[in-house]
């Protein structure tokens, strides 16, 4: 299983685990489990989301306590119980898939935490804090005021301090749970350089990301894990894309371009000249009914505030909005929900969906009036409405009271996207609708827009992952700077020409 | 300048709403503006200036405490009783005792919270009965009014002869709560430690993955207040000279106010010692002027209700929406910087 052979003789492991299984409220999330780092590598851990990735990281740092029976060796010596603050004193850093960050202490406290963590009293330094801080954030390239409050930052600032804070002190091994998931193609370029830096200093990384791509790119070894079993170990050398798919979930995906003729179908929303200084301007395009137009750009070119403003968050300065002919004013996204424009948030963690609410309370949450009976909701209704969604949309669930929570990021896309179809809207807008959703249901989720698509529904899909848009668009606008920046037809153009073009 | 306003509004705008108070409390009463009246106020609030650097402390952490009043009138009682077992103690003697109570009692909450996953308002709400009732049904209810001499007797470290004859006092108490306002805010700002309150308040989940000691959090917390308590239990006997079961009971939410007013947050890891002295400085003066001014009693909590609504309206996060021009640049420059 192991591939290390192929160094001759093999060095001995930095990392190793054996017969890891971690069990959650009767559900297993890791089944005999091993895994292996060697020094100075850098190590994939791929997997769907759900398949346990996550959770590993989080036994091999302490924050969970496997079964009985688990070995976990570090530089050769058994750690027989592993702690968060073993972990750090090993020299294991971690870059959280939730950043783990402190958003009320400083930058620079956020960065140079470890300086304040242990638990023998000391005195703290700011000036040297300071120094430490602004050290890391040299290292990655980035000038960031490290006085101020970390919650001023947009969240790609917050992944960039987070990504700093594990460079500072002696790291041996760093974990990078979706280390890029809200960085630009620069920022990840410049991520992927210190990557190779440490490892080429001896430092060992382990790469969990959703873009299969970058991880080719940057690991020798791959470790895949399906539904908490461990596939297997394998070597990226001459791996492709499509192949470490099929591991990740045992079957295989073809990827066409899905883009279709419109230009016949009726105009359904109309938009001319639409501006709102300081966000976007002169925004002009037609959504006919049966179209996918994808919409993508980087991060703060607009797409959002556009999105925001077709449901009636915020609005314009200038410029009409026509709804199948009729002027579309909307003074609150009330207005715009009734007027049959549905928007799924980007932020579906914090935004979307109400986490500890249950998944039926969830999907009917923009809909309950279509289910009052003699002004009060009648449980009748609630139950055959979510269970009609529930099947069309094919979400996997237990109980339709359990909490959302407990689904796959996946499912909870599939149950926010019902919330929203059960307004029986005529545009939807899908902002960053595949955000912490895995390969295997991205596809789903993809299946999804484009059946609503071929029933007549005029979907906007927003996404800074070209291919994305490319794949699944019928037309695409490319925003930069608030403005439309170029139109693509995914039919005549490749996906290298649309990429270029973007990230230019 | 901007930058050190932005990250201490709330601080700011308390000191605003107290200047503008005082300027007019200075021209309705005649003896508000006085040294010995700015005395007075300090002598008056050092005991409720104590307790809410200790719930200060607590809240940071993300808790907070409803009990720390009940139990310093338990301090008081059974220190004062334990002392003349002992043949009567003295200052040190004194301090020691009240202090090791209180601790032990903030640990009671402490383990409440952290051994039985209790939050901490209803933990608290339960031991702020218990407390209390056990004090009551001990004491039946009766006041000591025969304290030992040390504690009765008027320590004045600093005096001044007015022009109208009166003396203006700084006593004992004012002192002790300029050391523990003192100490706790080196606590919170200059040590590892207190960082650690911050960041464990701020994000639990990542403070533990950090290694951070989640039980040592609490008990260092609750024991911190606990420790604030008996020391302002301990002070407001001496200041009173007298102990009365039922003294310090409803203080809790008038110190629990001054310091959420003072900007520390309900939900952990926010908030300032400098603060949360404005915060209670504010309520304080305010009463005291009312009271110079000869309006009845009975119209003070309603008064100092409004107040602490206007001043926390203020002082929110708000207040880009009340200044656009100048909040905003100052905001922008921030950011460049």
């Amino acid at each position: 299983m192991s591939n290390a052979t192929e160094t001759g003789a093999a060095a001995p492991p930095l990392l190793s685990l054996r017969n890891i299984n971690m069990t959650f409220g009767g559900v297993r999330a890791l089944k005999n489990v091993s895994f292996e780092v060697m020094p100075g590598e850098v190590h994939c851990l791929a997997g769907e989301n759900g398949c346990g990735k996550s959770t590993l990281i989080k036994v091999i740092t302490g924050v969970y306590k496997p079964a009985a029976g688990a070995e976990i060796a570090f530089d050769g010596e058994t750690v027989p119980h592993m702690t968060p603050g073993i972990a750090q004193s090993l020299g294991i850093k971690v870059i959280w898939q939730d950043l783990a960050l402190f958003p009320e202490m400083t930058v620079a406290e956020n960065i140079a935490f470890q300086t304040l963590s242990g638990a023998r009293p000391r005195f703290v330094s700011y000036p040297k804090i300071r120094r430490i801080a602004e050290e890391a954030l040299a290292r990655l390239g980035v000038k960031l005021d490290v006085d101020r409050p970390l919650k001023d930052f947009a969240i790609a600032q917050r992944q960039i301090v987070a990504i700093a804070r594990a460079l500072v002190g002696e790291a041996r091994i760093v974990f990078m749970d979706e280390p890029t998931a809200s960085l630009t193609q620069a920022e990840t370029d410049h991520l992927l350089s210190i990557v190779h830096t440490l490892s080429a200093s001896g430092v060992a990384v382990v790469f969990v990301s959703h873009r299969l791509a970058e991880v080719l790119e940057i690991s020798s070894r791959l470790t895949v894990l399906r539904d908490g079993n461990l596939v297997g170990v394998y070597p990226v050398a001459g791996m492709t894309q499509s192949r470490v798919t099929e591991l990740m979930t045992g079957r295989t995906f073809d990827q066409n371009v899905r883009a279709r003729d419109v230009s016949k179908n009726p105009v359904v929303l109309s938009v001319k000249g639409l501006s709102r200084p300081g966000e976007f301007s002169d925004i002009s395009f037609e959504l006919r009914r049966g179209e996918t137009l994808g919409v993508t750009g980087l991060l703060g070119s607009g797409r959002t505030e556009l999105a925001l403003t077709l449901f009636g968050m915020r609005q314009a300065a200038s410029g009409t909005v026509t709804l199948e002919g009729v002027p579309a004013y909307f003074s609150s996204n009330r207005e715009a929900i009734a007027a049959g424009i549905a928007y799924l948030s980007e932020d579906r963690l914090a935004l979307g969906l109400n986490q500890p609410q249950s998944i039926a309370d969830n999907l009917v949450q923009a809909s309950l009036d279509s289910i009052l009976s003699g002004g009060l909701i009648s449980s009748e209704k609630k139950r055959s409405l979510v269970a009609r969604w529930i099947a069309d949309l094919g979400v996997k669930i237990g109980k339709q009271e359990d909490a959302i929570c407990t689904l796959s990021g996946g499912n909870q896309q599939r149950v926010a996207i019902a919330k929203w179809l059960a307004t029986n809207p005529k545009v939807l807008i899908l902002d960053a609708p595949t955000v912490g959703v895995d390969v295997g249901a991205r596809a789903g989720i993809f299946e999804i827009v484009a059946r609503l698509a071929e029933a007549g529904l005029a979907i906007i899909l927003i996404s800074d992952e070209v291919p994305e848009v490319y794949f699944n668009a019928d037309r695409v606008i490319h925003m930069e700077k608030g403005r439309i920046a170029g139109w693509h037809d995914p039919r005549s153009t490749t996906l290298k020409d649309m990429e270029a073009a973007v990230y230019a | 300048m901007r930058k050190l306003f932005l990250s201490h509004t709330t601080e700011y705008v308390l000191l605003i709403v107290i200047a503008v108070i005082s300027i007019y409390l200075s021209f309705a009463a005649d003896r508000f503006f006085t040294l010995g009246n700015a005395f007075d106020l300090l002598n008056i609030s050092a005991v409720n200036i104590i307790f809410a650097v200790g719930l200060l402390v607590v809240l940071i952490a993300g808790g907070i405490d409803i009990s720390f009043a009940v139990a310093a009138s338990v301090v008081q009682y059974v220190a004062v009783l334990l002392l003349e077992r002992i043949g009567g103690g003295g200052w040190i003697s004194g301090l020691v005792v009240a202090a090791g109570i209180g601790v032990a009692l903030g640990a009671v909450n402490a383990f409440l919270v952290h051994r039985f996953r209790i939050i901490s308002i209803v933990a608290t709400i339960a031991t702020f009965n218990v407390y209390f009732g056990l004090l009551m049904f001990f004491t039946k209810g009766v006041s000591i009014y025969n304290l030992p001499d040390w504690l009765t007797t008027r320590v004045i470290v600093y005096e001044r002869e007015m022009a109208d004859g009166t003396w203006a006092e700084i006593t004992l108490p004012v002192v002790v709560m300029m050391v523990c306002v003192l100490v706790t805010w080196l606590f919170i700002t200059r040590t590892t430690t207190g960082r650690q309150l911050y960041a464990f308040g701020d994000n639990p989940e990542g403070a533990r993955r950090f290694g951070i000691n989640i039980g040592a959090m609490q008990f260092i917390a609750f024991g911190w207040l606990g420790l604030m308590a008996g020391i302002a239990g301990l002070m407001q006997a001496h200041y009173a000279q007298e102990v009365v079961p039922n003294a310090l009971y409803g203080c809790e939410l008038d110190v629990l106010a001054a310091v959420v007013l003072g900007g520390a947050r309900l939900g952990g890891g926010k908030g300032s010692v400098f603060g949360c002295v404005l915060g209670v400085l504010l309520v304080s003066i305010t009463q005291n002027g009312l009271n110079l001014m000869g309006v009845s009693p009975f119209a003070f909590k309603m008064i100092v209700g409004a107040i602490i609504l206007v001043a926390i309206t203020l002082s929110s996060a708000r207040l880009g929406n009340l200044l656009p021009a100048f909040a905003k640049t100052a905001k922008t420059e921030g950011a460049n910087r």
